[in-house]
């Protein structure tokens, strides 16, 4: 029953999206044998999803583009409480890992000169987006999969092995993380299509998981977002850092029910689609925050002029950063002033050419065509807020993605800190690149710099099993997928866009409940052996790990009294300077829950400060900070 | 991908041919019959030996241009005598009736057709079954595809491209000189018309081949570079696109000119004159 | 609004297994992915079905639905009537992991043999294409290797014999694609026919009729593929050329 095989390797990858990929190119070049576990098919990552770009200041398409101004619309975005050094390092380093995906072979959209052209997007100044139509994640991750495969193909000249040091475990999803003393010694994992167990020896493990985003009923994520890399980090007692910041995107599908929340890029509004009511105003005209008052178009003819000539008007309030967006549709439809299926109607139809609505939205116009039959060029489409994207993540050092465990490194969504409390479009894509390298190089540099290798205890591979054949012991217990749609319905009525301080309180007691509950999920056996490729079980190993990174973001989101970026609360409404100078970390209690604590934001290097005006500052900044 | 050892896997055995619903006999069935009825069509009306010549208006049927067979120089109807003949003729009178008098020209259409991307398509499904229609087994216990003589002899397509187009040009003249008039000066006609809609289409056929497509500018790397192929390359891919409507139609356009220049030469009907 | 609809699903293991009858509840605006996923909830929990991202974008949860190969989560409910059965079974050209769920573990082991794209000595940074010359390969891009096209083909999915010798519409567009970017510079075409099996495709054009992006596989990366292969290994006038001294190189895609 318990058999299983062992594997060593230099750097475990567990993730194989951008991050990941880009993780384990870095670590095999470095001349490392590498594995990448992924939960699905390779290729087939979440990454895919992504559409509108990546965000990197070449200043192709408008030369004042610079990592300054970058990293000012970063910090903007994030409203101060991103990693300034994250924000840093992600600025200046994205055009390299940009170009370097087209060295790879990736066929980004061009401007005249042959260059790589950039888009506009919400809150960035510049046209910076580097894109291919609307499919600029799937580009991304075809490059990095063919990438790895060209490397594959070098091990293969040299060694007659295509997996010589680099294998990529396919449907493979990794239950626990495997410790030597206090550092990491592997992985432990079961392999989808039997059921089998796998122990991956390794002294170094990048978390690259992506986001927690099926913790929520209406999402844009995947069935593998369950928040994994968090989960497997916090058991393995490393800290998540400021989790109660979701991005809930404000234009998801509201129809029909079972593609809910399917993302609709935000493309369509940087190409000139126009977010209306019912009544048919363009209502983001009377969302604009003071902060942004000055950057923001104040009439729909300067809004409509920005698409044109941009230096010389301020661009549409359609495109401000996502939270305020969500925000604002998330009123209006509370308001009365919804559209018939529930959200408000984004229109794209009466602002360009059917052709070239075709041409710059080609997945969209698929998408609403297969899925909802509305063709997009004759009429509008109807969107509200969906989850997207979690903010918070495994809390890693800046510059190596280390985490506080030995041995463990994350990298891309998992990980915290570098988007602060809001993540501006395109600048996931080019996270995932320019930490995905980086912790990969950290992993190397760990493990180069290790005296002897940790070993893998055997208590703890005999625990990881028990854990992961403990369903089995409950053919009769709670069904999963009704566990699963309780904890669903949960997070998204109380600890949703809007917030406050009762019903996160009721939230925290309904996952007390659901503890419980998870704990007498069972399944019956199925398929070959009993475990193999069993959805069932699958489930009820996913359901600890959402269970976890929900009760982090409901007290993370009590905790934190004021709203900021993806943290709004009804009870408290204003951003406070105090607030910003703390981050709220996770970790495990000693009862094996979850334990919430303080801890002081890092002060910004002075040459960073500078950048911005003080006037500016004074938004976010206590009296003390400023300069 | 899953690489811990698995169990030795097989396809699902599913013994129905397919568990598709729609209609799918309809395609193969119908080209099978078109290309059928077409093929003994065009095989009788090659080797009839007359009727294919109105001298009146120089109506020349696109089966028989050019017309080589020294019965072609001199062809009377309705007491008008005229020739046919415009490259010599160099096929004796006498010659067997499967000889058709259009001997140069119509074994390359056959072929530039036979060799035809569409008609590969449409044939391998409809004559053999291979398949016929997606996602329903076919017959064969082996395949080799096009790899093997005489298979092979599909990718020189190109050739016989040069060769219709050098036709395509005979047929415009053919064209151009049936503007004849009855007092011999311009006249038009129905069998005019119908004569250049035919040979129109012939033409979008012709130029709208993948063969022409690659030769234009398909076969480029930089297109940005050549600018003038890449525009040619660009209005040929917009009609490649129908590449298999222009392939039926002129089927249908050839026997339509062929009929008609028949009725009239045989003297069963007489031409609609609109002008002349 | 919600209606009974009859389903018939193949379910089994080790090529082994049978269609099951299921009566199943289906509302509004549902795709057969939402059927298969309320039988897993309410009637056969152990039903396996490969899926991800459940938006056409991912390319995973590919089947035959009433005979015809699609995705699942891109079928809709409402081209059926609803007195319809409606049969799903696995892709038939791939070994069966369990019910739905194939091995496709074939088309990864053809990645990895083509060779990979190589840009010659330009660094990152400095290439400079014009859109008109990345658009034909950025439509091959746009694949999400759901691999619907492999499994249609007969040369392949009738005869099982061709595997080795033959990688299939992905592949060989694949070939074409790296083949047409503006800066790769290897000279595919000879291997495009030795070693990929170009020579088997008949172009009847199923890949491109079950292609879920609607990439014209066929007209855009085939047949122009088998028209470079020509002019490098079967033109008789450039092989003629080039032993008098005419043509230099028989090659007629180098970057001019």
């Amino acid at each position: 029953m318990t058999e299983l095989e062992r594997h060593s390797y230099d750097v475990v990858v567990i993730g194989a999206g951008g991050a990941g990929l880009r993780a384990a190119i870095e670590a095999r070049l470095r001349g490392k044998k590498v594995a990448v576990i992924s939960k699905s098919l390779f290729g087939k990552a979440h990454t895919v999803m992504a559409e509108g770009g990546a965000a990197a200041a070449m200043g192709n398409v408008n030369s004042n583009d610079n990592w300054q101004v970058h990293f000012r619309d970063t910090m903007r975005g994030g409203k101060f409480l991103n990693n300034w050094r994250m924000a840093e390092l992600h600025a200046r380093e994205a055009p390299d890992r940009v170009w370097e995906l087209e060295a790879w072979g990736a066929l980004f959209d061009r401007t005249k000169d042959g260059r790589i052209s950039q888009r506009n997007f919400g809150g960035h100044t510049y046209p910076r987006l580097a894109h291919v139509g609307d499919r600029t994640g799937l580009e991304l991750i075809r490059t990095t999969q063919q990438k790895i495969v060209a490397l594959q193909q070098e091990d293969h000249a040299e060694t007659g092995d295509y997996e010589a040091r680099i294998k990529v475990w396919a449907e493979t999803t990794v239950t626990r993380l495997l410790k030597d003393g206090d550092r990491i010694c592997g992985a432990f994992a079961y392999v989808r299509e039997t059921g089998r167990f796998v122990v991956f020896e390794a002294p170094a493990v990048v978390l690259a998981t992506g986001g927690i985003g099926k913790a929520f009923k209406v999402t844009s994520n995947s069935w593998e977002y369950t928040g994994d890399g968090h989960a497997l980090a916090l058991l393995a007692g490393a800290t998540l850092l400021n989790m109660e910041f979701i991005q809930f995107h404000p234009t998801g599908m509201v129809w029909p029910p079972s593609v809910k929340g399917i993302l609709v890029t935000e493309s369509v509004r940087g190409d000139g689609g126009v977010l209306t009511n019912s009544e048919g105003r363009r209502f983001m005209f009377d969302y604009i925050p003071d902060v942004f008052k000055e950057q923001y178009a104040t009439t729909e003819e300067e809004g409509d002029r920005w698409y044109t000539d941009p230096d010389n008007n301020r661009r549409p309030p359609e495109l401000l950063p996502r939270d305020e967006v969500a925000r604002a549709i998330n009123a209006e439809v509370k308001a009365g002033r919804g559209s018939p299926q529930g959200g408000v109607f984004l229109d794209v139809s009466s602002r360009l050419p059917a052709e070239q609505i075709i041409r710059k939205l080609p997945s969209m116009h698929h998408q609403f065509k297969e899925l909802a039959d509305v063709d997009i060029t004759k009429e509008p489409m109807q969107v509200g807020p969906t989850c997207h994207y979690v903010m918070g993540g495994i809390e890693v050092d800046p510059d190596t993605g280390a985490a506080s465990v030995p041995g463990l490194f994350a990298a891309g969504e998992c990980s915290g800190g570098m988007h602060g409390s809001n993540r501006l479009g395109g600048n996931s894509l080019t996270d995932l690149l320019v930490f995905g390298k980086r912790a990969g190089d950290g992993a190397v540099d760990y493990v180069d710099g290790l005296g002897a290798r940790p070993a893998v205890p055997e208590a703890e591979v005999e625990a990881a099993t028990a854990e992961a054949l403990d369903p089995f012991t409950r053919p009769d217990g709670e069904n999963p997928y009704a566990v699963h749609a309780d904890l669903q319905a949960t997070m998204n009525e109380l600890v949703g866009i809007i917030r406050t301080a009762k019903e996160l309180e009721t939230a925290l007691e309904g996952l007390v409940g659901l503890r419980r509950r998870i704990a007498e999920v069972g399944v019956k056996d199925a398929g070959p052996g009993g475990r193999g490729y069993h959805p069932g079980w699958h489930l009820a190993l996913d359901l600890r790990n959402m269970l976890i990174v929900s009760e982090c973001v409901a007290k993370a989101a009590l905790e934190r009294e004021e709203s900021r970026g993806g943290h709004t609360r009804e009870d408290f409404p204003g951003m406070s300077p105090e607030w910003r100078k703390v981050n709220l970390v996770c970790e495990l209690a000693g009862d094996g829950g979850v334990a919430l604590r303080r801890q002081p934001m890092p002060a910004m290097r002075s040459d960073l400060l500078e950048l911005f005006e003080t006037a500016e500052l004074k938004k976010y900044l206590t009296e003390e900070e400023l300069p | 991908m899953a690489t811990v050892e698995a169990p030795a896997k097989t396809r699902a055995q599913i013994k129905e041919r397919t568990f598709r619903t729609d209609d799918w006999r309809k395609y193969p069935v119908l080209t099978f019959v078109f290309f059928t009825a077409w093929v003994v069509y065009a095989t009788v009306r090659a080797m009839w030996g007359s009727a294919f010549f109105v001298p009146e208006y120089h109506y020349l049927t696109p089966f028989y241009s050019p017309c080589l067979n020294d019965a072609c120089s001199s062809v009377t109807l309705d007491g008008y005598t005229g020739s046919a003949a415009l490259f010599g003729t160099f096929i004796p009178a006498g010659a067997p009736f499967f000889i058709p008098y259009a001997l140069l020209s119509l074994p390359f259409l056959l072929l530039f057709r036979l060799t035809c991307y569409y008609y590969r398509k449409a044939y391998y499904r409809a004559f053999w079954l291979s398949p016929q229609a997606c996602a329903v087994r076919e017959p064969h216990a082996r395949y080799t595809g096009e790899t093997r003589f005489p298979l092979i002899g599909q990718n020189l397509h190109r050739y016989f491209w040069v060769a219709a187009v050098l036709i395509s040009l005979i047929n415009t003249y053919d064209a151009i000189l049936a503007f004849h008039g009855k007092d011999g000066g311009f006249g038009v006609g129905l069998g005019t018309v119908i004569l250049w809609a035919n040979v129109t289409l012939l033409w979008l056929y012709t130029l709208s081949c993948h063969s022409c497509r690659h030769v234009m500018g398909g076969r480029l790397k930089n297109f940005s570079k050549h600018p003038v192929r890449y525009r040619l390359w660009t209005w040929i891919s917009a009609i490649n696109t129908r590449h298999g409507t222009y392939a039926l139609i002129t089927l249908v356009s050839l026997v339509v000119a062929d009929f008609y220049v028949m009725l009239v030469a045989s003297d069963t009907i007489n031409d609609f004159r609109f002008f002349n | 609004m919600g209606y009974l609809a009859k389903f018939r699903v193949w379910r089994g293991d080790s090529g082994r297994g049978a269609l099951e009858d299921f009566e199943v509840e289906v509302n509004e605006g549902e795709v057969v992915l939402d059927v298969i996923h309320r039988l897993q909830a309410t009637q056969t929990p152990d039903l396996a079905v490969r899926w991800n991202c459940k938006a056409g974008k991912c390319g995973s949860c590919s089947a035959e639905i009433n005979g015809k190969p699609r995705l699942l989560c891109m079928t809709r409910m409402s081209t059926f009537t609803q007195d319809e059965v409606i049969t799903v079974t696995p892709v038939r050209t791939f070994p069966v992991i369990r019910d739905l769920v194939t091995d496709v573990s074939f088309n990864y082991a053809k990645a990895r043999e083509v060779p990979s794209f190589d840009g010659g000595d330009v660094g990152p940074g400095e290439f400079r294409m014009k859109q008109i010359d990345v658009e034909r390969s950025q439509e091959f891009r746009k694949c999400i290797e759901c691999f619907l096209c492999q499994n249609v083909c007969h040369v392949i999915r009738d005869h099982e014999d061709n595997m080795p010798a033959y990688a299939g519409p992905r592949f060989l567009m694949r070939v074409a694609e790296l083949e047409m970017h503006p800066a790769d510079v290897l000279d595919r075409r000879e291997i495009a026919q030795d070693d990929f099996g170009l020579g088997l495709c008949n172009i009847t054009k199923c890949c491109t009729e079950v292609c879920p992006e609607h990439i014209k596989i066929t007209d855009n990366a085939l047949i122009p593929m088998k028209e470079r292969v020509v002019g490098r290994k079967y033109d008789p006038l450039v092989w003629l050329g080039s032993k008098i001294g005419i043509v230099r190189k028989p090659d007629d895609t180098l970057p001019a």
